[in-house]
């Protein structure tokens, strides 16, 4: 079933939402052309923005946590877990792009041994997503099979001149919406056809994606069992060559997910916690004895083949880059994986080892 | 819009290649779109040809790459600097930081680059292609069919618009026009930031500050940053990088970088160009370099090869700290 | 509700209940838990994360056996901020402790019935001390066990006193002990590892396990090579820097392995199908 309302009630329905959980809405921010999520309030409005600055997967992967804590006192310790049940949220206007990527983090973080930290943000988050009606040059989440129109989540929605459609989709989806149908006047049952303006918006939106400039970019040569084409590619060292080693490409992407642990110490005890971390940092793998990526470009290497290759061949084909298209915006040296994966050549011999 | 074409850039990198005196050329390598351009070394002539450009997206200061390149690369390499990059330079040999033999410097004039975001203000997001046309760019979109013009000077870079100085402070050979040192309004925003209350100071600092997402970008493009092993990739250090575990650190951070490159700093602007969620950081920076001035006297650093900042230079005229913070001399 | 929800990043406490001192940079810890137990079961080749809070993490190989089951020992050598302070560390000492993790050697499946070969230098005896003592202690299992040992001098041979005492004078085993340079006191065999098997010449239907500095790994496997063995009967451990130890802090990965789950014990035809970068 797709329910509807009409634009102009817009905050009403954001208050109606908030009046039974926690809402977090993309709004605009004072800085030219970023948007990041804030928690609503009544006067708050949703950005129009493509994409936040900051992906959403610090809602489940939030860019420090604490762990547990400890304290000691002569050679005892205590260990204490400091861990609390979340309440319930929901997360209005996430991206086809970034609905995508929980697939991907839920790979790495609910399966084989869960992460219970992650996984008891997922329980309890609702992903409201939203259909992109305006795709920009940076966008090829077409590469990767993504369907803006039809982004996944628990519940999806299209906004339209008129009106927002929401259909639910998942079990969380449609308790999601029997809770607003419970407190909302304004919400209405509008069928199960696709509305005729959702699917003039869909129809222009599809022309729009053929005329980017990222169209053809396409995944084929690369994905599961690929490592012995690409790893010793010639291109490496010329891809590489300005990359500043630093962040921002990692922090900024919805799917990368790796992380440190840390201790802080604190007038007390200790806090065990863990950060987001970036395999472009020389410290990444560094060991007391040495490290196995001595140069920006095996680290440059590690990250590109772990989106294009290492990660399809743990998980089923899967793609860990979405096209969302951050990295190309705010990488500070304009590299980024849309040129990587246009200028690599496969290792035809599988290298020289 | 650059009155300094392309062409001219290229004939020179290709005579330079051709005659001997250079090996490699430190460039701007095309990219995907009209305003995502790489730094990169070319050592031929078609690949100059195929992919050098020179326009108004040519932001990267290349001072900080000469660092690497001078070590892997064998040969003279070649680099374009614009006026604000050649005090980089400078300053970095003042810190022995390479070869100045190794490198052989174009000069070229600048009339400010253009800063992308300020672009897509104006012509919204989506665009298709970007072209100069005389004062003007024409900036086409993938929802409109007539591009829109906007004026060149309307969106330049803050650094660029408060622009300190058109001349070159070294070089081996220049192209285009030499121009004058600025009177620029660098310090205005300063002023701005001085005359608040201290509360009003710290609550504007928190809330840009708190935005700061770790990456790096900053301390890792900074041409006076040029540590072997920075005190925060140090796990010995107790302030390793990659994340606040409090509010307090966020700050920290950028404190500290900005007292570790003061009287070194340029006021190159590379750190707000590169901040991914675009801080202006630097403010911190100008702010102690207004400083310097008003408490030593004037004070470019990189003005001149091998001086000595007023940081690290003791006379008996240097201002009293009591004449600062008030007490007992 | 916590219950419901257990975490494999939240370790125990584990009790140092004795230290051994093994060479000058290498010292074997006992821990048990609060009430003197073993702190989990484990299979040979497997490891642990030992922390001291405030200090740091790290993934270190259980060197005792599984067939031991009161106790958990692990040699530690001196390299880093965390050993530091645990070498400072005195009996009763509280460290934490989670695990087991990794891939362990396949004792029960592919060793069944083979003859092994042991091979290791300095403190890579760690690592394959648990699956020797295994071995041993299930005699039945094997044919011939050789063991080669070597280390910069007498004095950093590691675990010397089990070597003499319990090893070489098992059944159907036997020891090679080698020391880089002459040393007074020394009527061992002297030279360095690689070297000493060559000359040993092992029969090429072994089933090898080499462990040790990554110099010592080159020129041995080189030497096994030339002998005749095939990559499919040489296993070996990786070392990596861990975090998690459960595949998902994204650090130890060499390709699409990662060494903290698929490994540490990897045989070397499958790390032929990696990428050179470990």
């Amino acid at each position: 079933m797709i329910y509807s309302c009409e634009i102009s009630h817009l905050d009403d329905l954001f208050k109606e939402i908030s009046s039974f959980e926690k809402l977090y809405l993309p709004v605009d921010e004072n800085e030219s052309l970023s948007s990041r999520y804030e928690v609503y309030s009544e006067g708050k409005k949703m950005s129009d923005r493509l994409n936040t600055v900051r992906s959403p997967k610090d809602f489940f992967f939030p860019q420090t946590e604490n762990l547990m804590a400890f304290k000691t006192e002569g050679k005892k310790i205590d260990i204490i877990d400091v861990r609390q049940e979340n309440e319930d949220f929901a997360v209005f206007g996430v991206r086809a792009c970034d609905a995508r990527a929980f697939k991907v983090l839920d790979n790495v973080f609910l399966k084989d041994v869960p992460d219970s930290y992650y996984a008891d943000r997922r329980a309890h988050g609702t992903i409201i997503s939203l259909a992109c009606s305006r795709p920009v040059e940076t966008c090829f989440c077409h590469t990767f099979d993504i369907d803006p129109t039809e982004p996944d989540g628990d519940v999806k929605s299209w906004k339209t001149e008129e009106k927002l459609y929401l259909e639910p989709v998942t079990e969380k989806g449609n308790k999601f919406i029997e809770k607003l149908l419970s407190v909302s006047d304004i919400l209405k049952e509008e069928g199960t056809e696709t509305p005729a303006d959702v699917a003039k918006q869909k129809e222009q939106t599809k022309k729009i994606i053929k005329k980017l400039p990222l169209y053809s970019l396409s995944k084929e040569k690369f994905g599961a069992g690929k490592t012995e084409e690409y790893f010793n590619s010639p291109e490496w060292d010329k891809l590489s060559e300005s990359c500043l080693g630093c962040g921002t490409c990692t922090f900024v992407c919805p799917t990368c997910q790796c992380y440190d642990i840390k201790d802080f110490k604190t007038n007390n005890g200790v806090i065990r916690y863990r950060c987001w971390d970036s395999c472009m940092y020389s410290d990444f793998t560094m060991m007391a004895a040495g490290q196995p990526r001595h140069h920006q470009k095996e680290r440059f290497r590690q990250r590109f083949m772990h989106k294009l290759v290492y990660y399809p061949t743990d998980y089923d084909g899967l793609f860990s880059c979405v096209g969302c298209g951050r990295c190309l915006q705010k990488c500070p040296i304009h590299m980024n994986i849309a040129k990587v994966m246009k200028t690599l050549t496969p290792v035809s011999d599988g290298g020289d080892k | 819009m650059q009155k300094l074409t392309r062409g001219e850039l290229v004939r020179k990198a290709e005579e330079l290649l051709d005659n001997g005196e250079v090996k490699h050329v430190l460039g701007w390598r095309a990219g995907e779109f009209d305003y995502d351009l790489t730094p990169s070394v070319f050592d031929t002539k078609d690949d100059i040809e195929a992919n050098f450009r020179f326009d108004d997206f040519c932001g990267p200061n290349f001072s900080k790459y000469l660092v690497k390149k001078t070590r892997e690369l064998e040969g003279k390499i070649l680099v374009f600097l614009k006026p604000c990059d050649t005090y980089s330079f400078n300053e970095l040999l003042t810190e022995h930081r390479f070869d100045r033999e190794k490198v052989y410097v174009v000069g070229i004039e600048c009339s400010g680059m253009a800063d992308i975001f300020k672009i897509k203000e104006i012509a919204g997001e989506g665009i298709s292609k970007i072209e100069p046309d005389g004062e003007y760019l024409s900036v086409a979109s993938l929802y409109d069919d007539e591009p829109v013009k906007i004026k060149a000077s309307d969106v330049l870079e803050e650094r660029c618009i408060n622009c300190k100085s058109k001349k070159h402070v070294v070089y081996d050979e220049l192209l285009g026009e030499e121009g004058e040192e600025q009177d620029s309004g660098r310090f205005e925003e300063v002023e701005k930031l001085e005359k608040m209350t201290s509360e009003e100071r710290f609550g504007f600092w928190k809330k840009e500050l708190s935005r700061c997402i770790r990456c790096n970008a900053c301390r890792d493009v900074c041409p006076a940053c040029t540590c072997e092993k920075c005190v925060f990739d140090n796990p010995d250090s107790g302030t390793q990088n990659k994340s606040p575990a409090t509010t307090f650190e966020e700050q920290n951070f950028h404190i500290i970088r900005a007292y570790h490159v003061a009287g070194r700093c340029t006021d190159c602007g590379e750190c707000s160009r590169v901040c991914p969620q675009r801080i202006p950081l630097h403010l911190l920076n100008r702010k102690f370099i207004k400083d310097i001035d008003s408490f030593y006297g004037d004070y470019q650093a990189g003005q001149e090869a091998g001086q000595r900042n007023p940081l690290i230079d003791y006379t008996q005229n240097d201002i009293d700290p009591s004449e600062i913070f008030g007490g007992a001399k | 509700m916590m219950a419901e929800r257990p975490e494999n990043l939240i370790p125990t406490i584990g009790v140092i209940k004795d230290i051994r001192v093994d060479t000058p940079d290498i010292k074997t810890f006992t821990v048990v838990t609060r009430d003197g137990k073993k702190p989990f079961d484990h299979k040979p080749g497997q490891c642990a994360m030992l922390s001291i809070p405030g200090v740091g993490e790290a993934m270190f190989s259980i060197t005792s056996s599984p067939t031991v089951t009161d106790r958990m020992e692990f040699s530690v050598k001196k390299c880093g901020r965390l050993t530091d302070i645990l070498h400072q560390t005195e009996i009763g000492q509280e460290i934490t402790i989670r695990g087991p993790y990794g891939r362990p050697f396949p004792v029960d499946t592919d060793f069944k019935g083979k003859d092994l070969l042991f091979i290791s230098g300095g403190v890579g005896l760690a690592p394959i001390h648990s699956v020797i003592d295994y071995c041993l202690n299930n005699r039945e299992n094997y044919g011939k066990i050789a063991i080669v040992y070597g280390s910069r001098s007498k004095n950093d041979l590691l675990d010397i006193d089990e070597i003499n005492n319990v090893w070489a004078k098992a059944e159907n085993t036997d020891v090679y002990l080698t020391i880089d340079r002459a040393q007074e006191g020394w009527n061992g065999h002297v030279g360095f590892v690689p070297n000493y098997v060559t000359e040993l010449g092992f029969d090429t239907s072994m089933t090898a396990v080499l462990c040790g500095p990554p110099i010592m790994i080159k020129f041995t496997l080189q030497g096994l090579y030339s002998q005749g063995f095939k990559p499919e009967q040489i296993y070996t451990t990786l070392e990596m820097r861990m975090k998690c130890g459960i595949g998902k802090c994204g650090r130890c990965n060499v390709g699409s392995k990662y060494v903290c789950k698929d490994g540490p014990v990897f045989r070397f035809d499958e790390l032929s199908q990696l990428p050179d970068e470990y």
